[in-house]
């Protein structure tokens, strides 16, 4: 039903952006657009009808019906150069919203109309056309499918623990039984017999109760082991924020959001002015929408439609957004993020799994001291920091070809614990 | 103080026969525990209950066990861009509490301030932090402090400056007083708002009052050179020093003067000599190169003999003629050395009495002293009360002329007591308290209103003449609390706020930088430097002359009355901190006591005793004074005069808080007419059946022959350097050899660094800073007076205290005494003529053969590549083997959790005071043991500091709490593997040498030999 419909709605925008383009037609790369559309114009503009207002209109083919294309060149390329001397047009795209839109000198004739190509073009018939749909890798199939793989694992842990272990009670009955048997008066023979011919109940009841205890004891002694660990742990947090989106998708570096990962002990939750760096302009997100967006609204107290922060402290209270913490370590040992990333110079991923491919970010390693020091036994030293330029013997001292974080003291427990 | 009255039933049970047989029956103190539930003994509980009870709560652990709970990570909503979580900020900021100016950076953590060191671009006068100063910021977070404005009748109210207006502006349009009693102000920008307060109300009157007044030197100076004030001491360019009485060291006038003091303490022909002269034994006696006790009459009788033989030595008239009975000839000798040293001498005395002071100043002025080691032309701002202004008031008061009293953060009730009195009558329509605990003064007003903390409060202050400094908030106000100079602003009328004001008058009048001046914390202003000329009429100074000699009279007995380093005038009486911290000569913690030699002690049977468990006990006196009783303990204090009695002031607090209520007596009681010695005017009675419990942290006396604190005197060093250190040779079949090479060990090899500590035992004076400075680092809990006298302190830096004895091997063998004799009177400490004391600093050796390693059954303790020997401590399960092996006992054990235990109800057990804690490092639970760590936590970070830039780590930039504590510089920390680091060169001198060498434990941790200025 919604597809049908959602096809015919297609059919209509293609006939009417059919008619449109008979009004004026760009020569352009719609292509080259793209990029430069997304580098150059994103920050004010949606792509869309002109309703979609961001600072500036959604920009459309609508664009080409109001305005000539020689027009449009000079505006997007110097907008208040053309608003100050006097051209009127001008002044009326200019009181559209109090803040101006800047000039974009460095775009060439070609770049604009690239662009205008781009913006003429429905964006949704350009996407299709060109099979980069970011939607269709955006389908919570992506999480469901990791977390089957995990049962998988785990089902066949037990399935084969099940099978070992019957085997082994198997085992272990026969020799019991030969034993009684060959202990017995009567001889081997009888023995054998003997088991052969109890009742199949009983037979079945006592590999039933020999395998239950071991798998009880397996997974007894599996539960046990895990207790502190949080491996795969996936919490829902407050807002549902894509890491996938963001550090995936967008490219934006850790560091823009955890900065203090270069600078201190904690890689640090950014704070909300940090999101609103770039949500003041982004108020629709690709998963999903506003909603999750509108949270850190509520929380800083902004109000997308004015565009502007509520002061009345009666209409809105600022308050804080509880993130659950994912990856956390006990009290007694001492992490610091600043340590491993600038003077270990290892990545985010190698502790915290590919992180820009996680919608939801789970616990991917085990985080347990066992994990910590093996790292610290196979990680390389970086001998190029002057810090160890006064230490030219190390190599010598230790006998080793490349030293390691453990002969520098990386197993000592007073390097975590103190 | 808590006392028992206790029954015997037989007299001889008496003594440590009782004690021996209850010798490991101490009670835990568990009391209170079960209390919540009082019905728990009376129920029946069947043994078949209590098992399901267990089988249930077991399988209740084991489930809730498996669920890890979910933790909040809550960011800010806008992140103040300096602050980056984990990492600690630095604020310069400043602080004058109890007439101490000290120049401080705070360290925060999150906006938390959690630690204090002295600001390095603040080098002025060599200042630096005491004891007291470093545990302010425990006194921050103190849960006692009052919280809102509050009436006498207990209601809480939220804004009451139009009720005092109203009520100041009545009192003044009667014609009556305002009284605004405050301590010494040295900040111009409060003056200056107590000055609009005064144009408002123009019959203000300002009251200004020190606890322990200096009024004679004040007032002294007065009449020698026309104006009331003190100058400024250098004790760094003084060669010969002669001491009557002043506890310059710890705290007369100023604490700079420590950090000066030692810079002339080097051995060498330039080392300063000093000679103290004085009653009990104070802090700077115990450092003194030679040191005579003698009872004030005495002293002031010294004082009169060296003028006259200075006077001699200048060729002028002697105005006093007297003979001394004894040491004739060694202030003889001392006037002398002073003539000799002229303009490079400094005589002082720790009187208030305005006489002797002014025959201080001439003795100075006749050694040309002035502007060379005296410094008029800077004068100290530290001291303003003039004692008759006080006198006054009480005057007024009683006659009903103050209509309305103000103080502000002045404990006047505490302080001087006569007010106590004045204040709980009626006398005064407007009472009012600015404070920061309902403390003695406060309980007594109509209203109180809460003061922020000085780390909470804006300010600028002028310590000195032309030296300004800024003080700025690290931590919003916890309570609902303003600064004084707020409300001054307010209640006159004028509508700004304290920081605008404070920036406008600087920004228009001295045309500094405002930025810049707050990030140093310091400004100089240099003021045209007036100097003061010395001129006192000859008859006048006779005239004081007689005046001290018509003091001396052959009254017997005196009382002196002092402050200890730890408690001071008792301001930070609820700081458990400098409660635990023992006081440096007595060791004592939690008290005050009634000092006496030990010979008058005999006399007047009074005596302490060991009992079996090691702890102190003593006898109780009555002290009668001005018809008054005082029931106090006696501690028998060795090289105290003969005929002394000595307490120290800060204890008796009734309304301190829940740490400082109740312990001991208040000093400024027998504090009468201002004066620290009374003389004849009291009683000591002993109590018979009564005894009392002293918290010690250490109570032996001597080190017993054994070579601990190495020791020698200037002669014989600078005949050999290694005089008193001495190489250590052991018989064995290789010949004589040293300890060391008769080793059975692998010695382990350091891969990067080798961390050592050196300690001079020439510039350690023994305040104690480092202790608290490690306490606030480390979070090191407090223990509380019953746990130190089971001797479980847990001070992971400790300062031992070592008299000197009369007796050693070398006499015993000449006197042929006996073994068990000589070690009798091994343990017997000098006379008091002859008494010499040692301090040393004693924390975890670090020794790279360390005995605790080896018997660790857990391997909880370690040693690291860096030669330091690590504490793990979620690896120890409490057995204590490596506390008995130690031969150094600087492992700690914690018996208990004192973290969020009401039974130690001092810091830990509430949010407000665990703000303090350094979140560096964890807070330790039950059963484990804990030890100094050579602060890790610091080294680690300068490390990472390090390779972040990619650098070596810089000789000095690791922050060892101790070692930054130390204002003489005695502690220095280093990396030995760095081959010009100054703890390579401290290794070299020949007075370094390690403690008990003989174990060969290879200790990190090396001292150097203490040299006195004495020719043999």
């Amino acid at each position: 039903m919604l597809r049908a419909k959602n096809l015919i709605y297609l059919f209509l925008i293609f006939l009417l952006t059919s008619l449109f383009s008979f009004s004026q037609i760009i020569e352009g790369n719609p292509e080259n657009g793209k990029t430069l559309f997304g580098n150059n114009c994103t920050a004010c503009h949606y792509s869309g009808p002109e309703e979609m207002r961001k600072i500036g209109p959604g920009l459309h083919s609508h664009l080409l019906e109001k305005y000539t294309e020689d027009w449009l060149i000079k505006w997007i390329r110097n907008a208040p150069a053309l608003t100050a001397s006097g051209d009127p047009i001008a002044i009326e795209a200019s009181q559209y919203d109090p803040s101006q839109m800047q000039s974009f000198t460095y775009l060439s004739d070609s770049d604009i109309k690239d662009i205008l190509a781009y913006v003429e073009q429905d964006p949704t018939d350009f996407e299709k056309s060109s099979g980069t749909v970011d939607e269709v890798a955006l389908t919570s199939d992506d999480s469901s499918s990791l977390s089957s793989t995990k049962e998988l694992d785990l089902t066949t842990i037990i399935t084969i623990i099940v099978i070992l272990s019957g085997a082994l009670i198997f085992l272990i009955f026969i020799n019991n039984a030969l034993r009684k048997g060959l202990n017995i008066q009567e001889g081997f023979l009888k023995g054998i017999k003997r088991l052969l011919f109890m009742s199949t109940t009983i037979k079945f009841l006592i590999v039933v109760f020999h395998v239950g205890i071991v798998v009880l004891l397996v997974l007894g002694w599996q539960s046990l082991s895990k207790i502190g660990i949080r491996q795969n742990y996936q919490p829902d947090q407050p807002i549902e924020f894509s890491h996938k989106i963001h550090a995936g998708m967008n490219n934006i570096d850790c560091n823009y959001c955890h900065q203090s990962a270069r600078h201190g002990k904690h890689a640090g939750i950014p704070s909300v002015n940090v999101c609103m760096n770039c949500h003041e302009t982004i108020y629709e997100g690709t998963n999903s929408g506003t909603e999750e967006i509108q949270k850190i609204y509520d929380a800083v107290c902004w109000d997308p439609d004015l565009r502007q922060y509520i002061t009345d402290t009666d209409e809105c209270q600022p308050k804080a957004i509880e993130w659950i913490q994912i990856h956390s370590l006990p009290d007694l040992s001492y992490f610091n993020h600043s340590q491993h990333v600038v003077a270990g110079g290892i990545e985010c991923q190698d502790c915290h799994g590919e992180i820009e491919e996680m919608d939801v970010v789970y616990q991917k390693e085990k985080l347990t001291m066992g994990w910590c020091i093996e790292c610290h036994r196979n990680t390389d030293i970086n001998l190029d920091n002057a810090y160890y330029h006064l230490y030219d013997d190390l190599l010598e001292k230790h006998d080793v070809e490349n030293l390691k974080v453990e002969h520098i003291g990386g197993l000592e427990c007073a390097k975590c614990h103190y | 103080m808590k006392k028992q009255k206790k029954y015997f039933k037989s007299p001889y049970l008496k003594g440590n026969e009782e004690y021996l047989h209850n010798e490991f029956s101490k009670k835990v103190p568990l009391d209170g525990l079960f209390e919540g539930d009082k019905n728990l003994s009376s129920t029946a509980t069947s043994r078949r209950d209590f098992l399901k009870f267990l089988g249930f709560s077991t399988a209740a652990a084991v489930l809730s066990s498996c669920e890890a709970p979910v933790r909040k990570s809550i960011p800010y909503l806008n992140k103040p861009e300096e602050i980056i979580p984990g990492n600690p900020n630095y604020y310069a900021s400043s602080c004058f509490e109890e007439n101490v100016f000290s120049s401080l950076l705070v360290k925060t953590r999150e906006g938390r301030p959690i630690s204090l060191k002295s600001n390095d671009k603040y080098s002025f006068l060599q200042g630096g932090l005491n004891s007291r100063t470093y545990a302010s910021v425990l006194s921050l977070y103190d849960s006692s402090r009052l919280k809102k404005i509050k009436d006498k009748d207990g209601n809480f109210l939220n804004n009451i400056d139009k009720k005092v207006i109203d009520k100041l502006s009545l009192t003044n349009n009667q014609g009556k007083q305002i009284v605004l009693v405050s301590p010494t102000v040295i900040s111009p920008t409060t003056k200056k708002t107590i000055a609009l307060l005064s144009k408002k109300y123009n019959n203000l009157n300002v009251v200004y009052c020190d606890p322990i007044s200096k009024s004679g030197i004040l007032d002294a100076n007065k009449d020698c050179f026309g104006e009331r004030f003190i100058p400024t001491y250098h004790f760094e360019k003084s060669n010969v020093i002669v001491s009557f009485g002043a506890d310059f060291l710890a705290e007369w006038l100023d604490s700079g003067h420590a950090k000066q003091y030692s810079k002339k303490r080097n051995p060498g022909r330039d080392m300063s000599k000093h000679y103290q002269f004085e009653s009990l034994l104070s802090l700077t006696g115990s450092n003194a190169d030679k040191r005579v006790p003698l009872n004030p009459d005495e002293n002031l009788k010294y004082i009169l003999y060296l003028l006259g033989e200075i006077q001699e030595l200048g060729g002028y008239e002697k105005s006093v003629n007297l003979e001394l009975d004894k040491h004739q000839d060694l202030i003889k000798n001392i006037a002398n050395e002073l003539w000799s040293n002229k303009g490079k001498s400094l005589v002082i005395s720790g009187s208030n009495n305005k006489s002797e002071q002014v025959i201080i100043n001439k003795i100075n002025y006749l050694l040309e002293n002035y502007e060379k080691t005296i410094n008029t032309s800077i004068k100290s701002n530290l001291f303003s009360s003039n004692d008759s202004d006080l006198e006054k008031l009480h005057k007024d008061v009683s006659v009903g002329k103050v209509g309305a009293i103000i103080t502000n953060d002045y404990n006047l009730a505490y302080y001087h007591p006569k007010f106590k009195e004045l204040l709980e009558s009626n006398k005064i329509n407007f009472k009012l308290a600015i404070c920061q605990y309902i403390d003695e003064t406060a309980s007594l007003m109509d209203y109180m209103i809460p003061k922020s903390h000085y780390l909470e409060s804006w300010g600028d202050f002028n310590p000195y003449n032309g030296v300004y400094t800024l003080q700025q908030p690290t931590i919003n106000p916890l309570f609902s609390t303003r600064q004084s100079e707020e409300m001054f602003l307010a209640w006159s009328g004028e509508n700004i706020s304290y920081y605008d004001y404070l920036k406008k008058s600087y920004e228009s009048e001295n045309n500094i930088k405002w930025n810049t001046a707050l990030r140093d914390g310091v400004l100089f202003v240099n003021q045209s430097a007036k100097k003061y000329k010395f001129s006192i009429k000859r008859n006048s100074i006779q005239k004081n002359v007689d005046n001290c000699i018509k003091l001396l009279n052959d009254k017997k007995d005196f009382l002196c009355l002092y402050t200890k380093p730890s408690m001071g005038t008792g301001l930070q009486s609820n700081n458990p901190w400098l409660q635990e911290l023992p006081d440096p000569i007595s060791k004592t913690t939690w008290d005050n006591y009634l000092t006496v030699s030990p010979s008058y002690a005999k006399e007047l049977d009074l005596k302490n005793w060991l009992v079996a468990d090691g702890a102190l006990n003593g006898d109780v006196v009555d002290l009668t004074f001005n018809q008054k009783v005082y029931r106090l303990p006696v501690y028998v204090q060795p090289g105290q005069a003969h005929g002394t009695f000595g307490i120290s002031f800060g204890y008796g607090r009734t309304k301190a808080g829940k740490v400082g209520n109740n312990i001991g007596i208040n000093a400024f009681k027998l504090y009468e007419n201002n004066q620290l010695v009374q003389k004849g005017n009291f009683s000591v009675n002993k109590v018979s059946d009564l005894e009392h419990e002293f918290a010690c942290t250490q109570v032996s006396h001597t080190m017993m022959g054994r070579k601990i604190v190495k020791e020698t005197t200037l002669g014989e060093y600078l005949k050999d350097p290694e005089a008193g250190n001495e190489a250590m040779k052991f018989a064995s079949y290789k010949g004589d050899v040293s300890p060391s090479e008769l080793n059975l060990y692998e010695e382990h090899t350091p891969s990067m660094h080798l961390w050592n500590m050196s300690i001079d035992l020439n510039k350690c004076n023994g305040c104690g800073a480092c202790i608290i400075a490690c306490h606030a680092e480390n979070n090191v809990p407090v223990v509380g007076k019953q746990e130190i006298r089971n001797n479980r302190d847990m001070h992971w830096l400790r300062l031992d205290r070592y008299y000197s004895s009369d007796m050693n091997k070398d006499l015993a063998a000449e006197q042929n005494t006996g073994a068990i004799e000589m070690y009798a009177e091994m343990e017997v400490p000098s006379s008091a003529e002859n008494l010499e004391v040692v301090f040393q600093p004693v924390m975890c050796q670090h020794c790279n053969q360390a005995p605790c390693e080896n018997v660790c059954p857990v391997a909880a303790t370690t040693h690291s590549n860096e030669g330091l020997n690590q504490m793990t401590y979620n690896r120890c399960i409490g057995t204590r083997y490596c506390l008995n092996n130690c031969p150094y006992k600087v492992r700690r054990f914690n018996w208990f959790n004192y973290k969020d235990n009401d039974n130690f109800d001092y810091h830990m057990n509430d949010d407000l005071g665990k703000m303090v804690l350094n979140p560096d490092v964890t807070v330790r639970a039950r059963g484990v043991m804990e030890k100094c760590s050579m602060c890790i936590q610091n080294i680690q970070k300068s490390k990472l500091d390090a390779k972040k830039e990619g650098r070596k780590v810089r000789d000095g930039e690791i922050d060892c709490a101790c070692e930054t504590a130390c204002d003489t510089g005695a502690i220095v920390f280093g990396d030995m593997l760095d081959k010009s680091s100054r703890i390579v060169k401290e290794k070299e001198d020949p007075r370094a040498y390690v403690l008990l060498e003989e174990y060969n434990t290879k200790p990190s941790v090396f001292y150097k030999t203490k040299v006195r200025n004495k020719k043999i």
